[in-house]
This record gives C-alpha cells, sequence and structure tokens, in this order.
C-alpha cells in the first residue's frame, strides 16, 4: 500500500497522517492489537471507540513510538515508527491516559520545561507558554502547583502541554475520562477550536459515544483487539441501529409476537425489550405498540453511538 | 544531535531500533532536574554544610582523644585529618546513590515523569543517562560544599586537593549508575531499604573510612578492596594530604570498570522495565 492518495482534484498528492497496516502487539502471550489497520487523513479527527481493555491505549502508544510494534506496518507523517520515531515525536502532541504533570513544577513551568524537551528555546517557550495559558483559561494560575488544581484544570493544562511544539498530529487517550460534566464541555470547547485549526489532525480514543459523535470525522470501534467497524458516526448509526430506537420495560408476551411477526430488528434483553426504527414510519410504529401493547415506559428515542457500540461489543460488564 | 553512541546493536535490531540511541539531548533531563533544585537549593545546601561539621564534631573531636595519631602510608596523621577526606568519598557516594534510587524512583514511578518525557523526542536511554548524569552532579554540588567547610578548617592540601572536585563527578556517576540499576530492579520503595542495607552501610563503615583496614581479618580486607567506595576514599584521601602518585591510577581505574559495566547495565534494565 502506497502512502499517499490523490486528492479529489487529482492536482496534489496528500499524504496519510497515520497508516496501519495489520498492526499488531502483544504482550508475553497476550494480544492486546490483533492485526489491525486503518488510515487516517490530515485535517481529520479520527476516534478509536472501545470498552475497557480493547486495545486502545496498546495502539495509541505504537503510533507515538512509545512501545514498540509486534507486527505490521506503522506509518505516521508517511515515515516508519521503528526508524523515524524521534521525528514523529518531535511532530506529535500527546495527552496520556493519565494526567502525568510534573509535580515538582508549577503550572507555568510544566509548559516551559516541556518545550525544552522538544528544542525550543527558553524565549520561545516562554511566549508559548503564555499563549496557552490563555487558551486554556489558566493564566491566573500560572504560579500554584500543580497539585493544587482541579482535575479539570490538570486535563486542560495536559491538553496545552501537548500543544507546546505546535503538532501536526494530537493523540488524545481519553480525554475527559473522569471529569464532571463542566470540566468536560471545557474540554470538548478547546478541542472543537483546535479541530477548525488549519492543518492539525487528532487522534482520540474514548468509550464516551457523546464525545465521539460530536468530535469525531470518522471512528473505529474495537474489542479485544480487532476493529469491529469503520465509519463516520452518522452513517455508523443508520447502518447498524437505524433513525431511531423504542424501548419497552417489562415487555408482554403479545408484543414480543407482534415484533417476530413484523421482522422487527430487536434486541431482547428480558426485562427490556429494544426495538430499532429503520426509517420514517417508526413514529407510526411507536403508536402502534404504545397503544396495543404497552401501558407504561415505552420511550421512542433518536438512535445514538451508544447504540451501536453496544450492540456491537454486547452489554455484559468490563473488567 | 550528531554524537550518537548506540548500547546493544543486536537488541536494537530485535527491538525494532526504537529507543536504543543516546544523544547529547540527555541534557534535556539534567535541565529539568536543574530547575526544580534551583527551587529548593536554599534547603538542599545545608545538609553537605553541616553534616561534616556534626561528623568531625563527634568522630574527630570526641574519638581522637581516645584514638591520637594513626599512621597512614608511613605518615603520623590526627585522627581528624584521616577522617575528613573520607566524608567527602562517602558524601560523593550517598547524593548520587540515594539521587539515583529514592528520587529518581519517584519521578518514574509515582510522577510519571519519564511517561510524559517519552511522548517527546526524548530516548528512554537519554532519560536515564540525564537522571545519572544529574545524580552526579548532586556529588559535585555537595562535595563542592563540603570541601569549602573542611577546607577553611585546614585539612585539605592544595593544589592536589583541588582535583576533588572532578574526582566526585566521576564517583557519583559510579554510584549513580549503580543507583540506577537498583532502582530499574525495585518493585516498590520500600525494598529499597534491602540494598542499602547490604551495599551502603557496610562500605560507609568498611570502606577505610573510619579506621585503616590493614589490621581487620584478611577476608574483610579482600571484600574491602571490591567496595567501589574504598577506592574512591583512597584517592580522595591522598589527594587531601598532597599525595599524588601513580598508584591511585590503580583506584581510578576501579571506578571507571565498575561504571562501565553498572550503567549499561542501568540502561539495559530500565529498557526492559519500562518499554512495553
Ligand atoms: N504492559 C502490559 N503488559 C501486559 N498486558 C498489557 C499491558 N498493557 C496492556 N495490557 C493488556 O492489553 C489489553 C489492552 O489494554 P489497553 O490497550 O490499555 O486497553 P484500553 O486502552 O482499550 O482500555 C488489556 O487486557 C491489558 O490488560
Ligand atoms: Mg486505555
Amino acid at each position: 500500500m502506497c502512502g499517499r492518495i490523490d486528492d479529489p482534484k487529482g492536482k496534489s498528492r496528500v499524504e496519510y497522517v497515520i497508516e496501519a497496516e495489520n498492526l499488531r502487539k502483544v504482550f508475553n502471550n497476550f494480544v492486546a492489537v490483533d492485526g489491525i489497520s486503518f488510515q487516517v487523513y490530515p485535517g481529520e479527527c479520527f476516534g478509536i471507540l472501545g470498552p475497557n481493555g480493547a486495545g486502545k491505549t496498546s495502539t495509541i502508544r505504537m503510533i507515538y513510538g512509545f512501545s514498540p510494534i509486534t507486527s505490521g506496518k506503522l506509518r505516521v507523517f508517511g515515515l516508519d515508527i521503528t526508524q523515524k520515531w524521534r521525528k514523529i515525536r518531535a511532530r506529535v502532541g500527546v495527552c496520556q491516559q493519565d494526567n502525568n504533570l510534573d509535580a515538582d513544577l508549577n503550572v507555568r513551568e510544566n509548559l516551559e520545561i516541556f518545550a525544552q524537551y522538544f528544542n525550543i528555546s527558553r524565549k520561545q517557550a516562554r511566549g508559548k507558554a503564555q499563549s496557552l495559558l490563555k487558551f486554556i483559561a489558566l493564566e491566573h494560575r500560572q504560579d500554584d502547583e500543580v497539585i493544587n488544581l482541579s482535575g479539570g484544570m490538570k486535563r486542560r493544562l495536559v491538553l496545552a502541554r501537548a500543544l507546546i511544539n505546535d503538532p501536526d498530529l494530537l493523540i488524545l487517550d481519553e480525554p475527559t475520562t473522569g471529569l464532571d460534566p463542566q470540566s468536560r464541555h471545557q474540554v470538548w470547547d478547546r478541542l472543537r477550536e483546535l479541530r477548525s485549526k488549519k492543518g492539525l489532525s487528532i487522534l482520540l480514543t474514548t468509550h464516551y459515544m457523546e464525545e465521539a459523535s460530536q468530535l469525531c470525522d470518522r471512528l473505529i470501534i474495537m474489542d479485544h483487539g480487532r476493529i469491529l467497524v469503520e465509519g463516520k458516526p452518522a452513517d455508523l448509526i443508520r447502518h447498524h441501529v437505524g433513525h431511531v430506537v423504542i424501548e419497552v420495560d417489562d415487555p408482554s408476551p403479545k408484543l414480543r409476537i407482534f415484533v417476530q411477526n413484523h421482522n422487527l430488528k430487536h434486541e431482547d434483553l428480558g426485562h427490556r425489550l429494544i426495538i430499532y426504527g429503520q426509517n420514517q414510519d417508526s413514529g407510526r410504529l411507536f403508536q402502534e405498540i404504545d397503544d396495543q401493547f404497552v401501558n407504561e415506559n415505552c420511550i421512542l428515542r433518536m438512535a445514538t453511538l451508544e447504540d451501536v457500540f453496544l450492540k456491537l461489543t454486547g452489554r455484559e460488564l468490563r473488567e | 544531535m550528531k554524537a550518537r553512541v548506540s548500547v546493544g546493536h543486536e537488541l536494537m535490531r530485535r527491538k525494532n531500533a526504537v529507543f536504543f540511541t543516546i544523544s547529547r539531548r540527555f541534557i534535556r533531563v539534567w535541565q529539568r532536574n536543574w530547575s526544580v533544585y534551583r527551587k529548593t537549593w536554599k534547603v538542599s545546601f545545608l545538609p553537605p554544610l553541616f553534616e561534616p561539621l556534626f561528623y568531625l564534631l563527634a568522630f574527630g573531636i570526641g574519638l581522637s582523644s581516645f584514638v591520637g595519631e594513626l599512621s597512614y602510608r608511613g605518615f603520623q596523621v590526627s585522627y581528624i585529618s584521616f577522617i575528613a577526606p573520607a566524608l567527602i568519598a562517602v558524601n560523593i557516594m550517598y547524593n548520587a546513590f540515594f539521587e539515583n534510587t529514592y528520587t529518581s524512583f519517584v519521578r518514574m514511578y509515582y510522577q510519571k515523569n519519564f511517561d510524559a518525557m517519552l511522548a517527546t523526542p526524548l530516548s528512554l536511554e537519554e532519560i536515564i543517562t540525564g537522571e545519572i548524569m544529574w545524580g552526579a552532579t548532586k556529588s559535585v554540588i555537595a562535595t563542592a560544599i563540603m570541601q569549602s567547610v573542611i577546607s577553611l578548617l585546614g585539612f585539605i592540601h592544595y593544589p592536589q586537593g583541588v582535583l576533588i572536585l572532578p574526582l566526585s563527578f566521576l564517583g557519583g556517576f559510579a554510584f549513580g549508575s549503580f543507583g540506577m540499576f537498583i532502582t530499574s530492579i525495585m518493585p516498590n520503595i520500600e525494598i529499597f531499604n534491602i540494598p542499602v542495607f547490604l551495599f551502603i552501610t557496610p562500605m560507609f563503615l568498611f570502606s577505610e573510612t573510619f579506621f585503616p583496614i590493614n589490621h581487620l581479618p584478611d577476608w574483610v580486607q579482600k571484600l574491602s578492596l571490591l567496595f567501589p567506595l574504598t577506592h574512591l576514599v583512597r584517592i580522595t584521601r591522598s589527594l587531601s594530604f598532597g599525595l599524588l602518585d601513580s598508584g591511585l591510577l590503580w583506584n581510578l581505574a576501579y571506578l571507571l570498570i565498575f561504571s562501565l559495566i553498572f550503567f549499561p547495565l542501568a540502561l539495559l534494565k530500565m529498557h526492559s522495565r519500562l518499554i512495553k
């Protein structure tokens, strides 16, 4: 496979930002990533979704050269990760899963000293730190020690730190896990602003479906180290679930027969029946079910990515 | 960044070439530690300033009335001038060893500083090298402070004594590499007590630090010669007495070989611990 694609007008050639081919990661004898292939285009926000232990972190750690690949091919900016890891890392910004800020340094120093790891001069680092602190609205806390920051502030600082080298690719491992809704929305706002920035590509992992729907242009859903599906959020929803979902609590036997007879796409959880409405007529279907078979607790709602996710990865608990 | 040394070519090929590179970039890690040190220097420089004074007071003045003078390499020396250089050598060992054990472990394990650095153009080998260089630097800083105090009291002969400073870097590098090797194999921070009790305390006591070893049992003398601290003490003491002779080259060679074993070992072990 070549590292380039023709753009629609056929004028210039655009490289893939990430190109993974049959990528595997094996720990001792445990296969964490089991031969996955995908590409990320420039300027795109690409999501990796999956339950805990799916292999998301293992995948992205290979992409920024933190952990060596077991087999397969991996190119970032068209460069081979096993050879050009240093060049690649110089152009990548990473928010790792833990907030590993430097506890010995204050907020501003966390940015300035991190900049030095990229051989950015002190003077330049100072300027960048100030503009990034403004970007994440933490200017007023710049002399605070990082332990005194809230979870949301820490996360924003980690994000700012990942931007210190003006990366062409921003990698985020579960950027909003453990944050309260306010903080989460703040991080999303920052990410949306970055998304519109020209030339920046974003790779993020998450298990929040809302996050993926809001931010990702395209995504893959992974489980047990494999890719289950790939596509745009809206396409995936339409294709795997439909337009709307009807949820019925404590369904009656009659309803089950009705669903069988009408050949409706559904999932039976015992105490709850989930019916996937494929088309515009679903409203009428809901009326019919609500009138004839149910006394209470029948809901009609829009289908979401979460429905796709649960349908594909199953409903049993992980870890 | 052209100056590059590759460690373990074979391993390098096997492990997909990633990370087995050392360039001058390690200085970035050193700078980070230096920046942190500067924030707390007002506290950090107190121990090397006062510790020698405590020791000299307790052992030098308290004990010397019992010991009197002793003979060292044919010279009659006072007990206090016998132990003064050893205190410097012990301090060299302590500063690098503890920096690259407890403190590096905290940075690696609790603060996850190395993980964050591994998302930048730094290789793991550069990170570890920077840490060990920093440990050696702490030995130099402590030596400079301590040597000033001891020199003011008149126990160091100059100009030969000037060489103690570069020596403290080599000593620090040796003990820092050893410490980093220990760090790479320690499952948790409590267990550091064991290498301290097994290696550091015996060295502190039996490396010709507080008494000449020539009247100890033969096997203790032989064991003592295996201790890197013994060699560091011998050089420091000779320089302090103004005795500069070719015999010291053996002691120097021992410290070099010790470093050349434990420095690559620390890199290799850290690699297999952290790169998964
Ligand atoms: N260093 C490691 N050694 C052994 N197993 C690991 C290691 N890192 C991850 N794993 C395993 O690989 C699987 C995938 O982990 P991970 O990539 O962290 O999943 P995710 O990020 O999707 O939650 C998990 O079962 C995890 O236990
Ligand atoms: Mg993860």
